[in-house]
């Protein structure tokens, strides 16, 4: 940052300053007026400052700038700015700029003391900087183990980076309109977890990014978590014809049965249906009545004056019931039901998570129905939630016989926690329950408002990018602390590759510019090997052992 | 520096620009009265009266009139063609008439140290007053702290006199709109509230 006179401001320790807490409280955060000759326009929203305080130094973000004056005649009767003199003196004097900070952090004298959440706030003319690279390191850690390096600071070169650990503890979410990154933030998160290797992603890949390869708004073409880590990803297909025809390899098939399907499947496709409340509830009805393969006897059943005593035994409308039997009769154009049972997907995919694999289902050329979504995760998710509730218990005496934690990735996520049906579905279940069962949820999706208000609290890290329909800012920010001012941070965001960060994996809120993905340089970060180097590490192995030419 | 140690260089330079001599003294303000009748330094020149402990002010206002206050000046020139014709028809007239003028104090010496608010004790009756070379002009300038105190000090046009200090200082600066701005800052400080009155200031020194 320069000052008026061109000169590059820096304190002895490296930190650029900006001003001098002037006014504040811990509720609104401390007013700082900005040094004569730091440019506003050099100072952005959700960037990191740094106050020395007394004894202790606070982290904070920087949530609002304001253009401000100590004569009220300035904007009654605004001086001659052909002037370049006037206008040289009256900045920073009259006409004067200030920043609001909202204290997050406290980081004590005492370096070896973590970081504590700020609960006071730094006294008047206590001076205020950027923060280093030293501040947000000490603050966020440094890439190791257990933190994933997911992007950085604005306007910094430090890496920031998530607590794994944390973040896999509880469901999270990731929100944004559309094309300001939420795929590329999501892969980023699924790699962090993958290379963790403490949990197991289950991904619903609704559009084929995740799984083979994905597109960037930039480049065609991003390498998916199979090309990158092969031999810990399967992919699972829904449509071996469409993985066939992108000549892509598949790990396996998923098909569905018609007696798979339970009447919780009915009640999540009920919005998309347009299903009545009735005509779902009647699907319980229906199981209650005609047992094991209620489905498949259902549409089984003749017109005509059957079907009407069907009705009359159910006490349904005649309307009703056959509202449900149209709705029903379209699961026969996935070609991926089957009659009867289908392929024993959830053992298989539960095979590959307890193996401490990562499984990608990819939808092919259903990813543009939602109705084939909606009930392959809903249907897949609840019988593998099943599967854990049961593992869990069973090892509730021994701590080292719990299942493999496991993430499972839903987008279009307002369709399975709409606050209508959250109560009753699997994934509300999942959401609220948290980590009781070792399943955790990554949500996904661009309408965050249409998500259940309990279910949007229990998320413990929400990643959000642009969003300005204020219903869906209202709904990421419910429930946390200084959310008026993040508001402001999160409407200012830039519409790609920026994200506001805040909840558990990280001890505060942080605007990130998320780290690069797509070029070989950015596939070598982490961890991807090509092929030819591959064979060279082979031979170079064989020939440590054998000598060389030995094989 | 006391007067006992000034040197002769020093006492040449001392007597270089001497313009007057004390003849009336405050804490607060002095009044000299000139060797030679019309010169007196310009309003808002920086000059500097006594030898023990030099102080400065700044000259805020200068009058020409008669030495004895009974008998004021009469025209003289009704049936003259020019002013000189006037003065060479009455040579006595600039032995009866002085120049004087007034300067807030606003600072002094302490050993070699500026200190930019009144002294504790008025200048001395006759002191020497003379008009401070572009050195020291440049170095009382270099910190504005004595503003206040002109701001502060009773006279008619003050803004005025400001503006004038202000104008002989920026010459005395080799970078003398840098040197504006940031006197015009510390200026702005000094009068909060006051917008006009600094902008009309500013405007003065374009």
């Amino acid at each position: 940052m320069n000052g008026a006179n061109g000169r590059h401001l820096e304190y002895a320790d490296g930190r650029t300053p900006l001003g001098m807490v002037v006014s504040g409280s811990l509720s609104e955060g401390v007013k700082v007026r900005l040094d004569d000759g730091v440019s506003i326009e050099d100072v952005k929203v959700g960037t990191f400052v740094s106050i020395q305080g007394l004894r202790n130094r606070f982290l904070g973000v920087l949530t609002e700038i304001e253009l401000e004056s100590t004569d009220d005649g300035i904007t009654s009767a605004p001086p001659d700015v052909s002037s370049s003199l006037m206008t040289q003196v009256l900045s920073g004097t009259v006409a004067y700029n200030t920043i609001t900070v909202e204290p997050m952090l406290i980081i004590g004298a005492d370096t070896m003391n973590a970081a504590q959440p700020a609960k006071t706030i730094p006294p008047h003319f206590s001076r205020v900087s950027m923060a280093s690279e030293e501040d947000i390191q000490t603050v966020f850690g440094s890439e190791d183990a257990g933190h994933f390096y997911i992007g950085n600071p604005m306007d910094m070169e430090v890496r920031l980076c998530l607590d794994i650990d944390e973040l896999i503890k509880r469901s999270n979410g990731v929100f944004g309109k559309s094309g300001t990154g939420k795929t590329f933030l999501t892969r980023l998160l699924l790699i962090g977890i993958l290379q963790h290797g403490s949990a197991s992603n289950l991904i619903f890949d609704m559009h084929g990014e995740y799984g083979w390869r994905g597109s960037s708004e930039h480049s065609n073409e991003v390498k998916g978590l199979k090309q990158l880590f092969s031999s810990k990803v399967a992919v699972f297909t829904l449509d071996p014809e469409s993985a066939r025809r992108r000549g892509l390899s598949t790990d396996n098939e998923v098909s569905i049965g018609y007696d798979d399907i339970e009447p919780e499947d009915v009640e999540i496709l009920r919005d998309t249906w347009a299903l009545s409340e009735v005509a779902a509830d009647t699907a319980y009805s229906l199981q209650r009545k005609l047992g094991k393969g209620w489905l498949r006897k259902f549409l089984g059943y003749a017109g005509g004056d059957e079907f009407s005593e069907l009705a009359r035994e159910m006490n349904v409308p005649h309307s009703t019931l056959s509202a449900l039997r149209n709705r029903l009769n379209r699961l026969g154009r996935f070609g991926f039901i089957t009659e009867g049972k289908g392929s024993n997907s959830v053992n298989e995919i539960l095979n590959y998570l307890q193996r401490g694999m990562h499984v990608v289902l990819e939808f092919g050329r259903y990813g543009n129905n939602i109705d084939a979504y909606l009930l392959i995760a809903n249907l897949l998710t609840r019988r593998i939630h099943d599967r854990y509730v049961q593992l869990s218990e069973q090892a509730s005496g021994d701590p080292t016989q719990q299942p493999r934690p496991l993430v499972i990735t839903i987008e279009e996520a307002h369709k399975f926690l709409s606050p209508a049906i959250a109560k009753n579905t699997i994934f509300g279940n999942i959401a609220r329950e948290m980590r009781k069962y070792n399943v955790t949820l990554l949500v996904v999706d661009q309408r965050p408002s249409g998500i259940d208000d309990e279910v949007m609290s229990q998320l413990g890290t929400k990643i959000a990018c642009l969003l300005d329909n204020e219903r869906d800012t209202d709904a990421v920010l419910s429930g946390v602390s200084g959310s008026r001012k993040l508001r402001t941070v999160l409407a200012r965001l830039e519409s790609n590759r920026q994200a506001l960060v805040f909840g558990h994996a990280l001890p505060m809120p942080v605007v990130i510019q998320t780290r690069e993905y797509g070029s070989a340089e950015s596939y070598r970060e982490l961890g991807f090997v090509e092929a030819a180097e591959l064979v060279k590490r082979a031979k170079r192995d064989v020939d440590v052992l054998f000598g060389p030419g030995g094989c | 520096m006391s007067g006992a140690n000034l040197n002769t260089q020093d006492r040449q330079i001392a007597m270089d620009g001497r313009v007057g001599e004390v003849i009336e003294a405050s804490t607060s303000e002095f009044t000299a009265q000139c060797y030679r009748l019309y010169e007196a330094p310009a309003i808002g020149s920086l000059v500097l009266c006594g030898e023990d402990a030099p102080t400065y002010g700044i000259v805020c206002e200068a009058s020409t009139q008669s030495i004895d206050p009974g008998r004021t000046a009469i025209p003289r020139g009704m049936n003259a063609d020019t002013e000189a014709e006037v003065l060479n028809s009455n040579p006595q007239i600039e032995r009866l008439l002085h120049t004087k003028f007034r300067a807030v104090i606003v600072g002094y010496r302490d050993g070699s140290a500026i200190r930019r608010y009144p002294p504790l004790s008025a200048p001395r009756m006759y002191s020497f007053v003379r008009e401070c070379n572009t050195l020291e002009l440049a170095d009382f300038s270099s910190s504005h702290d004595f503003l206040a105190t002109l701001l502060n000090a009773p006279m008619s046009g003050q803004d005025h006199v400001v503006a004038s200090f202000l104008r002989h200082a920026r010459a005395a600066h080799p970078d003398g709109h840098a040197y504006l701005v940031s006197a015009g800052k510390s200026l702005a400080g000094a009068l909060a509230g006051q917008l006009p009155r600094l902008s009309g200031i500013l405007r003065s020194l374009e």
